[in-house]
C-alpha cells in the first residue's frame, strides 16, 4: 500500500512548543502542506508574528523574518515590493493583527498589497498569559477581564475581517475554523486559495482561522473545539466574506 | 565629469541616496524634512526604485527593515518626533544585524516642540534611543556638500558592518541651499554580497532574520557579537575636523549647523590674535573621545556649544574633563546661539582662571 500521508518538506521534524490542543500546530502543518503542493518552498518568505507563534520559523523550512509586534504587514509589504517574484505571507494572531497592528493591517490591505495573510483568532493573548484580545467575546473571562469582558468598558469583539471586506484594495476574505476535521480541510482549501491569489497577482487575501486555546480558555481540548462550534463561530461567522 | 549644482541639504541627501544605489525609501511627512521625501518619490519615478508613503513612522521603519532584509539598500527619513516613533524599528534592525540608513533632520522638542532647528536628539541618536544595548553609526554633516558625502558613506558603512547608520542633520542644514559638487558619471557601487538576506531558500538552508531567541544564552551571545562589532567600528570609523588647535588656549567643540556659527566666532577672534581653535566631531558615534582626550592634554579650556541644553557636552566631559576645564553654552527649543553670543562665551572662558 502506498504511503500518502507524510511530513511536508516545508515542515521541520521537531516537536512544537505549543500546548496540548492548541491550533497552531495544525495550522503550521496546513501552511507547510500548501507551500509544498504549490511547489513554492524555495521562493517563500514568511513573516512571523509576536505572540505564541513568534518562533514559527523553528518549524518551517523556508526563509522567515521576525517583525516587531503588529508590524508584520509593513515588513511583508517591503519584502514583496522588493521581490515581487517571491511568495510572501504573514502569520499573525489577533493581538498582533487587530490591536497593536491595526494600522499596518488596514493600510497594507487598502494599498492592495499582493500578500497572503493568515490570521489566527483564538480570542485571547496566549503568549503573555491569557489577557483580553481585541477578539475576546463579550463576558469572556480573561486575565485582564476577570469578571468577563464588559462591552460598555472594553468594547465589542473586533470584526476586523468584516472591516477589511469594505476596502477596495482587498481581494479575498474568508473565515474558517480548526474545530472539526471538516473545518481543517476547509481551512486548508482557503489558505491554498489565498496563496494562489498571490501567485496569480490578484492581491490582498486574508484567511481568518478560529483556533483553540485550551490553556487560556480553561477548557479541555475537546471542549475548546466545541466552544468554537457553539459560541465563538456564532459571533465570528464562518464563510467566504469576500 | 564633475557637476556643480545649487541644492538644499534635504535634497542633497536624496541625491546621495540615489547615487549610493538606494532602491527603497519609505517616509512619512514631517517638517522640516519634507523636501527629501518628495525628492525620493520623484527620483525613484525616474531612476526606478520603490517609494512608499506609509501609514506611520512605525510602518516606515519596519518597511526599511523588510526591504533591507531582502538585500537592497533602504532608507527612511524624518524629523525628531517621527524619529522617536522609529526607535522601535531601529532596535529590531540593530538586534537583527540589518543595514539601514535613517536621516533625522532635527527640530525642537520635547513633544511636538516646533519646526525650528535643534540638536536636542543627540542622546537619542548616540546612546541608543530604543531598548537594548545597541548603537547606530551617527554622522553629523556641517554643510550641504557633507550632507551628500556622508549620506553616501552611511550606506557603505551600513552594509560593511550590517548596522543602522543615522545622518544627524537639523532644520538649518536641511533647508539651506548651497553648492554641491559631485561626479556625475559615477555609478552606484555594487553592494556587497548578502548571503544572510531573505531571497528564498533555494539550494541553501532557510535564512531567518530575527533578534529573538527563546534560549537566554543565545541572546547574550548576540549581544557580545554586537559589542565586538561596536569595538571594531570605534577603532576604524572615527571622523572629525580640527583647525587652529596647535597653539590654542581654548578649543570650541561643536557639530553640525552649530559648528558653522562657532567657526565664524573662532575665526574672528583668531584675527584679533586670540588663541582659539575649533574641534568638530563628524562621527558622533563612534565619538572622537581619544582625540579629545589628547586635545585636553594641551588645550586646557574647552567650550562646548550646542543647540540643546547640553547633551554632547557629557561625552566631551567624559573624554576631556580630567585634564581640561569643560564649559558649555547652548540654547534649545529652536533658539540658535548667535556668533555674538558664542564670542562672548569664548571671551568669558578665556578670561577665567583655571
Amino acid at each position: 500500500m502506498a504511503k500518502n500521508y507524510k511530513r511536508p518538506e516545508s515542515l521541520v521534524d521537531v516537536a512544537t512548543h505549543y500546548c496540548a490542543g492548541c491550533g497552531h500546530g495544525i495550522l503550521h502543518r496546513i501552511v507547510a502542506e500548501v507551500i509544498d503542493e504549490l511547489g513554492v518552498r524555495e521562493k517563500t518568505i514568511a513573516i512571523a508574528p509576536v505572540g505564541c507563534a513568534v518562533s514559527a520559523y523553528d518549524y518551517w523550512q523556508f526563509d522567515c523574518a521576525e517583525a516587531a509586534h503588529g508590524r508584520a504587514l509593513a515588513v511583508a509589504t517591503a519584502i514583496k515590493r522588493v521581490q515581487p517574484d517571491k511568495v510572501v505571507f504573514t502569520y499573525q494572531g489577533d493581538g498582533d493583527l487587530a490591536a497593536i497592528g491595526t494600522a499596518e493591517t488596514i493600510h497594507a490591505a487598502n494599498r492592495g498589497e499582493n500578500l497572503t495573510v493568515i490570521f489566527v483568532n483564538n480570542a485571547v493573548y496566549g503568549m503573555t498569559g491569557g489577557q483580553m484580545a481585541p477578539t475576546t467575546l463579550a463576558d469572556q473571562k480573561t486575565a485582564t477581564t476577570p469578571a468577563g469582558r464588559d462591552v460598555k468598558k472594553e468594547g465589542f469583539p473586533l470584526k476586523i475581517s468584516e472591516m477589511l471586506v469594505l476596502l477596495d484594495g482587498v481581494y479575498s476574505v474568508e473565515r474558517t475554523s480548526l474545530s472539526t476535521p471538516a473545518g481543517v480541510l476547509v481551512t486548508k482549501k482557503a489558505i491554498k486559495g489565498a496563496f494562489e491569489n498571490q501567485i496569480q497577482g490578484k492581491g490582498f487575501s486574508i484567511v481568518e482561522v478560529l483556533s483553540m486555546c485550551p490553556t487560556y480558555w480553561d477548557k479541555s481540548p475537546a471542549d475548546s473545539a466545541r466552544w468554537i462550534e457553539e459560541v465563538l463561530s456564532q459571533y465570528f461567522k464562518l464563510g467566504k466574506l469576500k | 565629469m564633475k557637476r556643480k549644482i545649487l541644492i538644499s541639504g534635504n535634497e542633497a541627501m536624496g541625491e546621495a541616496a540615489i547615487r549610493a544605489g538606494c532602491r527603497f525609501y519609505a517616509g512619512y511627512p514631517i517638517t522640516p524634512q519634507n523636501e527629501l521625501t518628495a525628492y525620493m518619490a520623484n527620483a525613484f519615478q525616474k531612476a526606478g526604485g520603490i517609494f512608499i508613503q506609509p501609514e506611520s513612522e512605525l510602518a516606515a521603519i519596519s518597511m526599511v527593515y523588510g526591504a533591507s532584509a531582502s538585500g537592497v539598500r533602504a532608507m527612511t527619513s524624518s524629523s525628531s518626533p517621527g524619529i522617536s516613533l522609529k526607535q522601535e524599528g531601529i532596535s529590531y534592525i540593530s538586534g537583527a544585524h540589518i543595514p539601514a540608513v535613517i536621516i533625522n533632520v532635527m527640530r525642537a522638542g520635547p513633544g511636538l516642540g516646533n519646526i525650528w532647528p535643534a540638536q536636542s536628539d543627540y542622546f537619542q541618536a548616540v546612546k541608543g534611543g530604543g531598548h537594548g544595548d545597541y548603537h547606530m553609526i551617527v554622522l553629523a554633516p556641517g554643510s550641504v556638500q557633507e550632507s551628500f558625502d556622508l549620506t553616501k558613506l552611511a550606506f557603505d558603512l551600513a552594509d560593511k558592518y550590517r548596522i543602522a547608520s543615522m545622518i544627524l542633520s537639523d532644520g538649518i542644514l536641511g533647508q539651506i541651499m548651497e553648492a554641491l559638487e559631485f561626479d556625475d558619471e559615477s555609478k552606484p557601487p555594487q553592494p556587497p554580497e548578502k548571503p544572510w538576506a531573505l531571497t528564498g531558500a533555494k539550494d541553501r538552508k532557510p535564512n531567518i532574520v530575527r533578534s529573538l531567541s527563546m534560549k537566554r544564552d543565545e541572546v547574550e551571545k548576540n549581544n557580545l557579537l554586537l559589542q565586538k562589532k561596536y569595538r571594531r567600528i570605534e577603532s576604524a570609523e572615527v571622523r572629525f575636523e580640527a583647525s587652529g588647535l596647535k597653539d590654542a588656549a581654548l578649543a570650541v567643540v561643536a557639530y553640525g549647523s552649530m559648528s558653522r556659527i562657532a567657526k565664524s566666532a573662532v575665526e574672528s577672534l583668531r584675527k584679533q590674535g586670540k588663541k582659539v581653535g575649533i574641534f568638530r566631531p563628524i562621527t558622533l558615534w563612534p565619538f572622537p573621545k581619544k582625540q579629545l582626550e589628547k586635545l585636553s592634554g594641551k588645550t586646557k579650556k574647552i567650550l562646548v556649544v550646542e543647540m540643546s541644553c547640553g547633551q554632547m557636552v557629557e561625552d566631551v566631559r567624559l573624554a576631556a574633563a580630567k585634564s581640561a576645564t569643560v564649559g558649555f553654552y547652548g540654547r534649545s527649543g529652536g533658539g540658535i546661539p548667535t556668533e555674538k553670543q558664542v564670542t562672548r562665551e569664548i571671551l568669558k572662558m578665556l578670561a577665567q582662571k583655571r
